[in-house]
């Protein structure tokens, strides 16, 4: 599998390149100076979750020391009704990912394999709508879904993703393109259909790029923050980043709080990441590659 | 349209259907219907010989990213041009008030400052990430031990987006208590008031946006693993040292992936929102220095309730993005070099395995 192939190069296939000694030195120091940087706001994210208010006036800068208050993250949870919230979020981002998969595979799996009238200008043009930013067409979707009276639901967030992802489609393409062809010409010389070779055949060998597409769209609609603050308007259906984000204005001077709220909505992408972090990296390095 | 979909609602309620899913029934409904006559349209088409089985069955594949484009992207786009001539409130009848809103959106100085505001952000923010990133990408390239942790570590911030991120970053950049303010304070230097200061608000929301370069960086590793080591040994034979291998064989291989993080580095920095909403309560900021393009758009749209302005400021924005997008596509004839033949044997050998 290509993307299992790439995450396979980047992690770094040992003895393949190594420059001379003092190059391998200065890059390290290099790297080690930049990562301690680097992930020092995070660590103080965390050290911050877990002072009380004092030691956050006291600490400052430094990680140390920590007053280890488990409880900021019960009481930043308590501050707002974190679980419908939680339901929200789950619903308003797992229901687009499977969605999201099977639409944009179906699609991406026409593009590679059913040669047809027509097939490569309508690519050019699912191309282009990558480059057009979601906010030009957010007033019309608006009125569209205030005559379709899904104000103030998660469907205007949910519709949109049965009808395939312009860029997940162009990845499910460029993934089934480097399957070998063979596999199309004899299920259709058995007489197969097209919706029976994509199903049974295309997508149970899709695993790689399923997982990356799902973790991918997973975190994109996870911490979706425009559209949640245009279509959610009252308390029944928020989400966690609209929580947090009016948390930030009300509670703004309770850092440990903020930080543990905070912390606990980006975990789950921190768990998903180290679970599938093979194929997320796979499928993002997949991306540059045309 | 709307009475269609009252008439479908209040059908759905007749039978008793549970209200939350009365919507989505009455739009499955309506998409059903347009299914059914495309499919019947494709089978008559296939009957008459007008076209063949398999571009029938193309045509059936495509036709939910047909469909979602018609309903979420074409249409919008049309709708949204014809409304940038009217005056509508979403309450009142929408009025005709022809090239006004354009009008006013040239003489608009809050306009003004909101597009100062975003171009500066991308002119400075695209090319500092480009040159983080990369620079990132190289060092980890030259194949030192424990890759895997610095490229978690690099990896991880950019986990931490949107609201969370703005929410850190607050905090991170607060005068009296924060991170960097402390840690000038440790060098005896007293730090800016960054967010809360006009000349130094936008540059914080920069540095933000470097703290999440984690995603481009994989991009290019991957870019610079697949270029192929020929080319450097066969530079080395010649003598060429490291500067001139990174010069004329790094750069010009992986200048294509370049171009790609530009281009949608550029698209993505331009529609920055959520850190000028987060940061300012949605005020935009002192002095309107965090006042992002879009940002006035919501304005406009959802908090003004100005459909009309905010539909003819969306068409402004689309011509900008088209526009710079053609002028770096134009430019990249400059530098960005395709290889005419890429090492395809290769790339075979990596799926075969």
């Amino acid at each position: 599998m290509p993307a299992d192939a790439k995450a396979r190069a980047v992690a770094g296939d040992g003895a393949a390149r190594r420059g001379p000694l003092g190059t391998r030195i200065l890059a390290l120091t290099l790297l080690v100076i930049g990562s301690a940087g680097f992930i020092y706001p995070f660590l103080w994210m965390i050290a911050t979750a877990l002072r009380t208010p004092e030691g956050v006036a006291h600490g400052g800068a430094s990680l140390w020391p920590v007053q280890w208050q488990w409880s900021n993250f019960a009481d930043g949870l308590d501050s707002f009704p974190f679980w419908p919230y939680l339901r929200n979020s789950l619903l308003s981002t797992l229901v687009p990912v499977v969605a999201v998969v099977f639409s944009s595979s179906l699609v991406g799996f026409a593009f590679a394999r059913i040669r047809a009238r027509g097939s490569g200008p309508l690519f050019a043009v699912v191309l282009s709508t990558l480059l057009l930013p979601q906010e030009v067409t957010i007033v019309p979707q608006f009125i569209l879904f205030k005559n379709l009276d899904m104000i103030d639901t998660l469907w205007p967030i949910i519709v949109p993703t049965f009808f395939g992802s312009a860029f997940f489609i162009f990845l499910f393409r460029q993934f089934y393109l480097r399957l070998p062809e063979a596999l199309t010409d004899a299920a259709l010389i058995d007489g197969a259909s097209w919706f029976r070779i994509w199903f049974s055949i295309y997508l149970p060998l899709s695993r790689p790029i399923i997982i990356a597409t799902a973790v991918l769209q997973f975190m994109s609609y996870w911490n979706n923050f425009f559209q949640a603050a245009i279509y959610l308007t009252t308390d029944r259906w928020k989400t966690l980043p609209l929580a947090l984000a009016g948390f930030q204005s009300v509670n703004g001077t309770d850092t440990p709080l903020l930080m543990a709220t905070a912390l606990v909505i980006t975990l789950p992408c921190v768990l998903l990441f180290f679970i599938a972090q093979r194929h997320i990296i796979g499928g993002i390095s997949f991306t540059g590659s045309k | 349209m709307s009475d269609i979909v009252q008439g479908l609602e209040g059908f759905l309620e007749r039978l008793h259907i549970y209200a939350g899913l009365r919507p989505i029934l009455s739009l499955v409904i309506m998409l059903a219907a347009v299914f059914a006559v495309a499919f019947a349209a494709l089978r008559g088409a296939v009957r008459a010989r007008w076209i063949g089985r398999n571009t029938a069955a193309f045509w059936l594949f495509v036709s939910p990213w047909i469909v979602g484009f018609l309903l979420f992207t074409g249409g919008p786009m049309v709708y949204s041009l014809i409304l940038s001539f009217t005056d509508w409130n979403l309450i009142d009848p929408a009025e005709f008030v022809g090239f006004a809103n354009y009008a006013e959106a040239f003489s608009d100085p809050d306009l003004g400052q909101s597009l100062k505001v975003t171009l500066v952000y991308a002119a400075v923010s695209v090319p500092l990430q480009t040159v983080l990133s990369l620079a990132v990408a190289l060092l980890m390239n030259v194949k030192v031990r424990g890759i895997h942790v610095f490229r978690t570590i690099w990896y991880l911030p950019s986990l931490v987006t949107g609201v969370a991120q703005a929410v850190l970053f607050i905090w991170v950049f607060n005068p009296s208590y924060g991170l960097v303010n402390g840690l000038l304070r440790l060098v005896g230097v007293e730090g800016p008031r960054w967010l809360f200061d006009a000349d130094w608000a936008l540059a914080t929301v920069v540095i933000m946006s470097l703290w999440t370069v984690g995603g481009n960086m994989i991009i290019y590793l991957a870019g610079l693993q697949d270029i192929a080591k020929e080319l450097y040994e066969a530079a080395q034979i010649d003598g060429a040292g490291r500067w001139r291998s990174l010069w004329n064989i790094t750069l010009p291989q992986i200048s294509p992936v370049i171009f790609f993080n530009v281009v949608t580095g550029l698209i993505y920095a331009m529609q920055t929102f959520t850190q000028g909403y987060v940061v300012t309560h949605n005020g935009g900021g002192p002095s309107d220095s965090l006042l992002f393009y879009v940002l006035y758009l919501y304005n406009n749209a959802f908090s003004f309730f100005r459909m009309g302005y905010a539909s003819a400021l969306a068409w402004i924005f689309f011509v900008m993005i088209m526009v710079l997008t053609a002028l770096v596509f134009r430019g990249s004839a400059f530098w960005v070099y395709y290889e005419s033949q890429r090492p395809k044997a290769r790339k075979r050998g990596a799926h075969a395995g």
